[in-house]
């Protein structure tokens, strides 16, 4: 959508506070990645409506508004919340290790695998096959030219602001059982949103996936091996890749 | 004589004011001169960045651990510092100006975070939360009043300085890739060459905040390379008016004296800088300096 979105971070933390209030009520973390998500994806759609839609093309004023907002967040969770990091528990049947081949996986993190790939693959589907997503592309493309063909433009983006909204929401809520909530989550998740995008290309589905793939198994190395470097071998990917593409892996526009 | 008459009173100042007035003042200088450099950027250049922290944070860091580690003295130091984020803001400008619009935003973020990360994590050289201090300031200006005409002499320089790159033929060559990039590629101007030694320029006078910076505090921790730091700069150029060479000085004043007065009667400070950014794009989104000048011109066309 070419909308410059700081809140990111943000919605993916305060879908994780959320996870944990609703955990307290009703006890199943998918009920509650559900739940909360959606209730992101209304903060979302709201922003998008009320704010965003005035600032169509102000790159400079959307990177400023979705900022103070990622501020005003950060800081309401921080007040309703508390300072102290919260675990989200693990379900129940998940907290087995699961045993292949000899070796042990953690059951969960296996099950958020095999769950982002049907999101991925659904995203994919959603915006490759069917009519709704030929019409968020044409929307993107030639905003007028889809307006006068009688595509409801500016609904489709709402639409499609609550979506990744929401999905930063029930991402976070997911995320909680590996990495808690805690204040601060907001800017650890944000470097890495932007250099996976950075990475894979803007506006590519594909690119997010590679981009997180590679991201993810150097940070990981990284930690590992270099603990107090992890943020410079993290951003080495980026650079070769922005040396030699700059529109990214897999874009189809530079950003 | 508008001028003069501003710098009778700025030079007057500390023998008025009182010592909490002074050092105010003098963080509003510094901060003056980080704003001013991402004005070269933003307002100048059409380049929004969201990393111009790293050459404050890095240049107040290195003179820091120079001094620390190394045990050298002011004079090896500072120069030492603006050289090694000057060559910072070399390469980072190589790797961002791959980029233009959002995705130059996205690379000087995304490159300011993972030297915040570094600077959080990389303990044994940084301390890490702790973040460095026992620093000294050079020439022993440890009284407020002697601190605040050195900041003010330093300020006073480099804006001129920078005001001079503006009203270069250079700054004007600036002003045409900013407006008309494709057209300035066909005259023939080398577009990014520009846009690249702009970068360069603009990190350096950044280096120079963050020696001041670093030299007021006598400490210096992780967030000084933060996004917030960032933004607040970029807010102070957004909120005096970007691509006016007051607009930065006054935004840093208006953003200090919110940050310093109302944070001590208001706990919830980030919501409040929230607000004011969200406050700030909506309803004034031209800046005060331009808003005013307005105005003034308005008025004095009725009387």
């Amino acid at each position: 959508m070419r909308i410059a979105n700081l809140t990111h971070g943000a919605l993916f933390m305060l879908g994780a506070y959320l996870g944990v209030s609703i955990l307290k009520v009703v006890p199943n973390l998918w009920v509650a990645a559900l739940l909360g998500g959606l209730a992101v994806a209304a903060f979302g759609g709201l922003l998008e409506r009320f704010i965003l839609r005035k600032l169509a093309g102000n790159i400079l004023g959307q990177v400023l508004v979705t900022l103070g907002f990622a501020y005003i967040i950060a800081d309401l969770c921080l007040v309703i919340w508390g300072g102290d990091p919260i675990p989200i528990p693990t379900p129940q049947f998940l907290q087995q290790p699961l045993r292949v081949a000899g070796f042990a996986f953690p059951a969960y993190r296996v099950a958020v695998v095999v769950l982002s790939v049907l999101v991925g693959t659904a995203l994919y589907l959603l915006m490759e096959r069917t009519r709704l997503g030929a019409m968020i592309r044409a929307g993107v493309d030639d905003m007028q030219m889809a307006r006068a063909v009688g595509i409801p433009v500016s609904r489709l983006f709402t639409l499609v602001f609550c979506l990744g909204a929401g999905l930063a929401g029930a991402g976070g809520v997911i995320g909680g059982p590996i990495m808690s909530a805690y204040p601060g989550l907001d800017a650890d998740m944000l470097p890495l949103a932007l250099i996976v995008v950075i990475l894979g290309g803007v506006g590519s589905l594909a690119g997010a996936f590679a981009g997180s793939f590679i991201t993810g198994f150097v940070y990981t190395f990284g930690v590992a091996l270099f603990p107090q470097l992890a943020y410079v071998i993290l951003f080495l990917p980026m650079i070769f890749v922005m040396a030699f593409r700059p529109r990214g892996l897999f874009g189809k526009f530079a950003a | 004589m508008k001028l003069a008459a501003l710098a009778c009173l700025l030079v007057g100042f500390p023998l008025v004011g009182g010592e909490f007035y002074v050092n105010l003042a003098s963080q509003i200088f510094i901060f003056a001169i980080f704003a001013a450099s991402i004005n070269l950027l933003l307002g100048y250049g059409g380049l929004a960045t969201l990393g111009h922290a790293s050459y404050l944070g890095v240049a107040a860091y290195t003179s820091a651990l120079l001094g620390l580690k190394l045990g050298l003295g002011h004079w090896l130091a500072a120069p030492a510092a603006l050289l090694a984020t000057t060559l910072m803001a070399c390469l980072f400008g190589l790797i961002a100006l791959r980029a233009t619009g959002l995705g130059f935003l996205m690379l000087t973020l995304a490159l300011s975070q993972v030297l915040w990360g570094t600077a959080y994590r990389w303990v044994a050289l940084t301390d890490g939360d702790n973040g460095l201090r026992g620093l000294s300031r050079p020439f022993h200006l440890d009284d407020a009043a002697s601190f605040y005409y050195f900041a003010l002499a330093a300020t006073a320089a480099s804006l001129w300085l920078m005001a001079r790159f503006v009203g270069s033929p250079f700054g004007a060559a600036l002003r045409g890739t900013r407006d008309q990039p494709r057209r300035m590629s066909a005259l023939g101007h080398h577009v990014w060459l520009i846009r690249w030694i702009t970068f360069v320029y603009a990190g350096f006078w950044g280096a120079v905040s963050g020696l001041l910076f670093v030299y007021y505090h006598k400490y210096i921790h992780p967030i000084s390379l933060s996004l917030t730091n960032s933004a607040e700069g970029l807010l102070a150029v957004i909120a005096g008016g970007s691509g006016t060479l007051a607009g930065p000085v006054v935004g840093a004043a208006i953003v200090m004296l919110l940050k310093n007065y109302v944070s001590a009667y208001i706990e919830r400070w980030n919501t409040l800088l929230g607000l004011v950014f969200v406050l700030i794009v909506v309803f004034m989104p031209e800046g005060v300096v331009p808003g005013v000048k307005r105005l003034w011109l308005r008025f004095a066309s009725r009387t």
